[in-house]
């Protein structure tokens, strides 16, 4: 689409480095990636730091030249830019790394961090979660964004996706989307399945990463805040479907995020994702399986429960993200969010539009994985 | 002015700032064991809340504010959780028999905990006071807490002449707290339970005695003080930063497990760890405190972290202080960066701020 031009920084075009902040809290990662220290971690962490000190300094102008590190959200140092890339063939660079990676380490080790009331830890999301993300979105799928300005710049807004895929690496996706292209630099909060709250690990990360459990309440509240929120409200219909169902869009769930949003007065920005369909196509479903492990499904791909873990490797499409005009709630009137005549008509709206995108993208796409 | 439960910090506390305040005549202070500490010219009348005998106080006194503190999820001394149980329960249900009958109470206000909302995975982020649990607490503090609430909401309907003010307040931390958090977090070592962190939220002992004020005198213009209130402080610790702040160790322990060790550790009598603190430290547990400045009109002194850092502060450095910790950290700074100039052009790390 044409608007891609709109953006100040595009998320191909300007790759020669615009920001170099990143690598400076990328280099962070190895150390400050191990979060749950015990006492014993913090002696070996230090060491490993030192040790890693040098190569990941030589490794920096490599990663600073690299791609898309452009849609950084603080942004306004874009002159900046320049100049740290002359620090980088300076060599003074990855000192200032290794202070920046300290101080985060520093920060991480004493607890002198912050977590909103829903345990999202932004500087941990920033410079560990998405660096790890990254690499899938930039190198594996390769995904494409588009329409990203129409998520507005302040206030809530709810970005409502199609889901497929097996593994929810969609809203992952889509949220570094957010993060990495958005001018304004948003993070999207994710509304997440209660099942990504009983597991132990996925719980913990999926709070940091500012996910919440997709409920009435959570996302009224996030909107109220003035915060992005993504949902994906076909749920385990939509991840959970065969193959050969791909791009056809579940119903709805009962629409509540359409009501949600008009009591929030927030626009719904409809989102579609096309690429996220095929990593792994579900040719079956081992439904007694499933029940016995207490999943929604447990799927059956050529590859999956055959070739063991390599089987659960994604196949590596080619992404589109497109962000989609934003429809406004706010001309309703109040009580109109219990209208379930209007409802239904809204969801329809959204749902509409998704499809329709999804049809455009996927007859622009010339091949599943290029 | 009647309260019970004085012979615990919380309750001496309470009675010896209140009797300061004016309109307040005379404070009498109940409970089944005398208290430890000075009580001011508080009268300590030795009553057990679970006898009827607390009737014949009330009515002596001509009590017109009741203030029930005597819900507690530790034991007092030497009992068990059976005694406290029945503290808490037919405590509240004698105590609440009398107010009714007595026709000179006016007001009543009653310590609740956060604890009634339970935690689990599928609950809402915030609990607001309208949230209902989504699953019942089964057993422990968190089912007694339910329990009294219930009666006392009964009893708000039987007498809906009286002024009926339900506290229900998040952890109680400070550096007197004897709750079963604050037990909890002064374990050398902490177990946590394995890929979990849970958000928790604190309130400070100054705070439960200053929102106990507001809510057993009249209310202030403009603000209403009966109803069910959330009390906590502002903002959201989560038990990582917790045991890093106050520099104890974690060893994450996988879920069944967890009760095992549970198990040991109250039999050895170390610290009261049923399954629903299990739960809290599973998912953790925040509530929204909106109602509480707006209704009530309080504003807490101290946030969650301040409280935390006053708590972290009475309890001593843990075996790995943050402290020692961060000079490890910044003697390497020192060692890989020997010119501090990097400092100076540091606009690419805004983090370092």
């Amino acid at each position: 689409m044409a608007d891609a031009k709109v953006i100040p920084f595009d998320d191909d075009r300007p790759r020669s480095g615009a920001a170099t902040p990143r690598p400076a809290r990328r280099r962070s990662l190895p150390g400050g990636g191990r979060r749950r220290n015990g006492e014993g971690a913090v002696s070996p962490l230090p060491g490993a730091q030192a040790a890693s000190g040098e190569p990941q300094g030589a490794a920096g102008p490599r990663e600073a030249a690299g791609p898309r590190d452009v849609g950084e959200p603080p942004a306004p140092d874009v002159p900046s830019g320049a100049e740290a890339r002359a620090d980088a063939a300076g060599g003074g660079d990855w000192e200032r790394r290794i202070a920046g990676g300290l101080a985060f380490l520093r920060r991480r080790l004493t607890g002198e961090y912050e977590v909103d009331e829903f345990g999202y830890d932004e500087e941990l999301t920033d410079q560990v979660l998405m660096s790890l993300l990254r690499p899938l979105y930039e190198k594996y799928f390769r995904v494409e964004v588009k329409g990203i300005e129409n998520i507005p710049s302040e206030g809530g807004a709810l970005v409502v996706a199609n889901h497929s895929g097996v593994l929810p690496l969609d809203g992952l996706m889509m949220q570094v989307a957010v993060h990495d292209n958005h001018p304004a630099g948003r993070h999207l909060r994710l509304l997440a399945a209660d099942l990504v709250f009983m597991l132990p690990v996925v719980n913990e990360l999926a709070r940091k990463a500012g996910h919440t459990l997709a409920c009435a309440e959570d996302a009224e509240r996030l909107l109220q805040r003035g915060e992005v929120v993504g949902v994906m409200p076909e749920g385990f219909k939509g991840i959970g479907k065969p193959f050969g169902e791909r791009y056809k869009l579940q119903r709805f769930g009962r629409g509540g995020f359409v009501s949600t949003a008009l009591r929030a007065g927030a626009p719904i920005v409809p989102c579609s994702i096309v690429g996220a369909e095929e990593i792994y196509p579900m040719i079956g479903n081992v439904k007694t399986l499933a029940r016995v492990l207490g999943i929604p499904y447990f799927p059956v791909t050529p590859t999956f429960p055959w070739l063991g873990p390599l089987g659960a490797l994604p196949l590596p499409t080619k992404w589109t993200i497109q962000f989609g005009e934003p429809i406004p709630t706010d001309g309703f009137p109040l009580e109109a969010a219990e209208d379930p005549m209007l409802m239904f008509n809204l969801t329809d709206q959204v749902r509409e539009q998704i499809q329709h995108t999804l049809y455009k993208l996927l007859v622009q796409r010339r091949s599943v994985f290029f | 002015m009647l309260v019970t439960g004085v012979a615990r910090q919380l309750g001496g506390r309470f009675v010896r700032r209140v009797q300061r305040d004016p309109g307040v005549e005379r404070v009498i202070g109940v409970d089944a064991v005398p208290p430890p500490h000075r009580l001011g010219t508080a009268e300590f009348v030795r009553a057990d809340i679970r006898q009827p005998a607390i009737g014949r106080v009330l009515a002596e006194y001509e009590v017109d504010t009741v203030v029930h503190l005597d819900v507690t999820g530790t034991p007092l001394g030497s009992g068990g959780r059976t005694a406290v149980k029945e503290t808490n329960v037919i405590g509240t249900m004698q105590l609440l028999g009398a107010c009714q009958k007595s026709p000179t109470v006016s007001r009543l206000v009653v310590k609740s905990s956060t604890n009634v909302y339970g935690s689990a995975p599928r609950d809402p982020a915030v609990f607001l006071e309208t949230t209902p649990a989504k699953a019942l607490p089964s057993g422990g503090f968190a089912k007694d807490a339910v329990e009294v609430e219930g009666y006392v909401r009964g009893f708000a309907r039987r007498r809906p002449d009286v002024a009926v003010c339900v506290l229900r307040f998040a952890n109680i931390l400070g550096p007197a707290a004897d709750s079963p958090l604050a037990e909890y977090l002064s374990l050398p070592v902490l177990p946590t339970v394995f890929g979990y962190d849970p958000r928790l939220q604190f309130v400070h002992e100054d705070d439960v005695v200053e929102v106990l004020r507001i809510a057993s005198h009249e209310p202030r213009r403009g603000t209403l003080n009966s109803g069910t209130f959330n009390v906590a402080g502002d903002g959201v610790l989560t038990l990582s930063q917790c045991s890093r702040r106050l520099g104890r160790p974690t060893v994450a322990v996988p879920m069944p497990a967890v009760t095992w060790i549970g198990t040991a550790l109250r039999t050895v009598g170390v610290t009261d760890f049923s399954p629903e603190q299990i739960r809290l430290l599973m998912h953790g547990r925040v509530v929204s405190t909106a109602q509480m400045r707006e209704t009530l009109g309080f504003e807490p002194k101290y946030t969650t972290v301040e409280t935390f850092a006053d708590f972290a502060r009475s309890r001593g450095p843990g075996l790995l202080p943050p402290e020692a910790v961060a000079g490890v950290v910044d003697r390497i700074a020192a060692r890989q960066l020997p010119l501090p100039g990097g400092g100076s052009r540091a606009k690419t790390t805004p983090s370092a701020g």
